[in-house]
């Protein structure tokens, strides 16, 4: 590389081009060699596997990926199939109220972890420890508590409560808020650590300050310190809502889709089309749904959040 | 005249750490006091207690004759500026500035008007719509400034406010809050580290070391007359020099045998028999030439390092065998190698006791 630089040097004036594009190949070699992995990856998997998977979306390919292309038939099917179509709403019921409740829980356990408490940091390890068990556990977890029989129901039963009732996991209106229960029994330690963080990146003297213009702790915290905290809500949001979008080994473990139909989830159904019903343009036709909803709501997002570089 | 702030006996402890013990300060309407030390003196734990920042251990504070020592902050009647300027960087300056008022409930012309005010008073009505982060340091300030005079109290509590600025910002702040306490004539509080700060803008400066007021005074007693060696090691740059003897009459007797005659001295009280002492002499109380003749003690010195400051020289010179600093004026052509005549002007100067460090 060296003299190959030396070289080129004097003959820069007489060929100005190829001088310039190899610069632009060895400028910084070691740097791109070790880029490519990434690059290759972005490539091949994350848009190759993108336009592979919205390609044969369009064809009726059943176990192996050769049908013939049949326009958007696999969709016309797609939106007529009821178990899809609750699917949705159960994603974005649950979605909704994961989000709201995740942050909100984690803002409030993190504004009373704030208070200058003892064993503070016993009780973030008792908090986050959830969040290092996988969904799987989780789900089987609260499946034995929540289980009518076996679980708290049972217990309270036993114990002399025979009118005691707690049959969520087994009841389709209620199904959904069972799930939400683990999800949340999950995720709120982690949102809360991440709040915490936030929180105490806050100016010690943004709170005297405060306090001598006579601003309520809690007014403090709502008009002052969350809108300080902007870079701590997108991260947490960001984190949230990919979980919920990929929502899928908790509903497996909780309840696999049931009672019935009643909570089950996009990602499951995807699966479901694709590795065991043997039909993989229908899978491959939600899965492009599923894409095409977070594109939807992701891209003016990002676009507002990080797109005009003037602000901040 | 009752005094606008007013601090009985007042003690502060952390554990078993005292960092206030039994203090005592009255402060006149409208005066301007300096609370000055370095850091870890208490300095601005006792402001955050006139503030009601931090609960007090012990004792009472008056402000205007009410006794507010467990009154909220709020309630205290005083506005406080912190060195981080400390405002609330989501709003634009407009809210900043009206955020406490609007919280309180107060009717929307009253806030429209006092922001107005402050505004005009403080010149940062093109800023209004500003955020914090558009904003320069000086400008922060101001309007961290502005957020204390909106709420139109009779007590203001200044922070350190200056120590985030560069300096020539903040000479130019300095300036600026002067004219601020000439026009409003309001009680200021102002915390600093900076002995500059302290004796420009002070009416009257308090040095604190170890949560104990060293001495209270006007800037010219503090710097002239200085009670204790701590005072006078602290205030000036460079700083006074000792030269370690013993006094007997009116000869001190430096440790080398070097004899000066202290007659011109002023002394606070009579003495008795002789006793350790400790001569201080600030640098521009060291004259050179003509006018050392005059003075009652003269020596012979080599000079060893000139330093020229523009306006003025320091010299570093050896007197009694220890190192000493003096200031003459820039026109004299002075050469390192130099033999100059010095002479102390000992009627400025200071004697303390070795012993009890205070000034005889």
């Amino acid at each position: 590389m060296a003299d190959t630089a030396v070289q080129s040097a004097p003959a820069a004036g007489s060929s100005s081009r190829p001088s310039a594009l190899k610069k632009f190949f060895l400028h910084n070699l070691s740097a791109k060699v070790a880029a490519i992995p990434m690059v290759a990856t972005v490539l091949v998997v994350f848009i190759g596997c993108t336009i592979w998977t919205i390609y044969y979306s369009f064809t009726n390919s059943k176990l192996l990926p050769t049908g013939k292309f049949v326009g958007f038939d696999q969709y016309e099917r797609l939106f007529a199939t009821s178990r899809w179509n609750v699917s949705v709403i159960n994603l974005l019921m649950y979605g909704a109220m994961s989000l709201v409740l995740t942050l909100g829980l984690g803002f409030l356990l993190a504004v009373l972890m704030d208070q200058k408490i003892r064993f503070e940091s016993a009780f973030r390890t008792i908090m986050l420890y959830p969040f290092a068990l996988s969904f799987i556990v989780t789900g089987l977890v609260w499946q034995w508590i929540m289980n009518p029989t076996l679980g708290l129901q049972g217990t309270m039963r036993n114990l002399g409560w025979t009118n005691f009732t707690f049959d969520w996991i087994a009841n389709p209106r209620m199904v959904l808020f069972a799930l939400l229960i683990a999800g949340l029994w999950q995720g709120v330690g982690f949102c809360m650590v991440l709040m915490l963080a936030g929180l105490r990146g806050v100016d010690e003297e943004i709170w005297k300050a405060a306090r001598v213009d006579g601003i309520p702790t809690w007014r403090t915290y709502i008009s002052v310190v969350l809108p300080m905290m902007r870079g701590v809500l997108v991260t947490a949001v960001v984190l949230i809502g990919s979980g919920i979008v990929r929502l899928y080994d908790l509903v497996v473990a909780l309840t696999n889709g049931g009672p019935g139909i009643s909570s089950e989830v996009p990602a499951k159904y995807v699966y479901n089309y694709m590795f065991s019903g043997g039909n993989i343009g229908q899978g491959l036709a939600a899965a492009t749904m599923m894409l095409l909803t977070v594109m939807i709501i992701m891209v003016p997002w990002a676009y507002l959040e990080f797109g005009g570089k003037g602000r901040k | 005249m009752q005094p606008s702030v007013s601090i009985k006996d007042l003690s502060l402890n952390f554990g078993n750490v005292k960092v206030l013990e039994r203090l005592n300060l009255d402060i006149a309407q409208g005066e301007f006091i300096v609370l000055l030390g370095p850091s870890g003196c208490g300095k601005s734990t006792l402001l955050n207690c006139i503030a009601g920042l931090l609960d007090v251990s012990d004792g009472q504070i008056f402000i205007n004759g009410k006794n507010v020592t467990w009154e909220e902050p709020k309630d205290r009647g005083i506005g406080m500026v912190f060195q981080s300027y400390a405002l609330y960087p989501q709003m634009t300056v407009e809210r900043n500035l009206s955020f406490g008022l609007r919280v309180s409930g107060m009717a929307k012309d009253e806030i429209a008007r006092r922001v107005a005010r402050a505004a005009e008073i403080l010149q940062i009505q093109p800023l209004l719509g500003r955020k914090p982060a558009n904003l320069s340091g000086g400008q922060r300030q101001r309007v961290a400034i502005g957020r204390a005079l909106v709420r139109d109290v009779d007590v203001f509590l200044f922070d350190e406010p200056l120590s985030n600025l560069d300096a020539k910002l903040r000479s130019d702040l300095r300036v600026e809050i002067k004219r601020l306490h000439a026009r409003l004539k309001n009680t200021m509080i102002y915390v600093t580290h900076d002995q500059i700060e302290a004796l420009t803008l002070a009416d009257r400066i308090a040095i604190m070391k170890n949560g104990v007021i060293q001495q209270l005074a006007d800037p010219h007693t503090i710097y002239n007359k200085p009670v204790n060696l701590y005072v006078a090691g602290f205030i000036g740059s460079p700083s006074m020099n000792f030269i370690n003897g013993s006094l007997d009459g009116a000869t001190f007797t430096a440790d080398d045998g070097t004899k000066i005659p202290v007659g011109a001295y002023d002394f606070a009280a009579q003495r008795g028999a002789a006793t350790k002492a400790v001569l201080g002499v600030r640098p521009e109380h060291i004259l050179l030439g003509d006018a050392a003749q005059g003075m009652p003690f003269q020596t012979q010195a080599e000079i060893e390092i000139v330093e020229p400051m523009g306006s003025e020289t320091l010299a570093w010179t050896k007197v009694a065998g220890i190192p000493v600093t003096f200031r003459c004026s820039s026109d004299i052509p002075l050469h390192a190698g130099d033999k100059v005549t010095v002479g102390f002007d000992i009627a400025r100067g200071s004697l303390f006791d070795a012993q009890s460090e205070s000034r005889l």
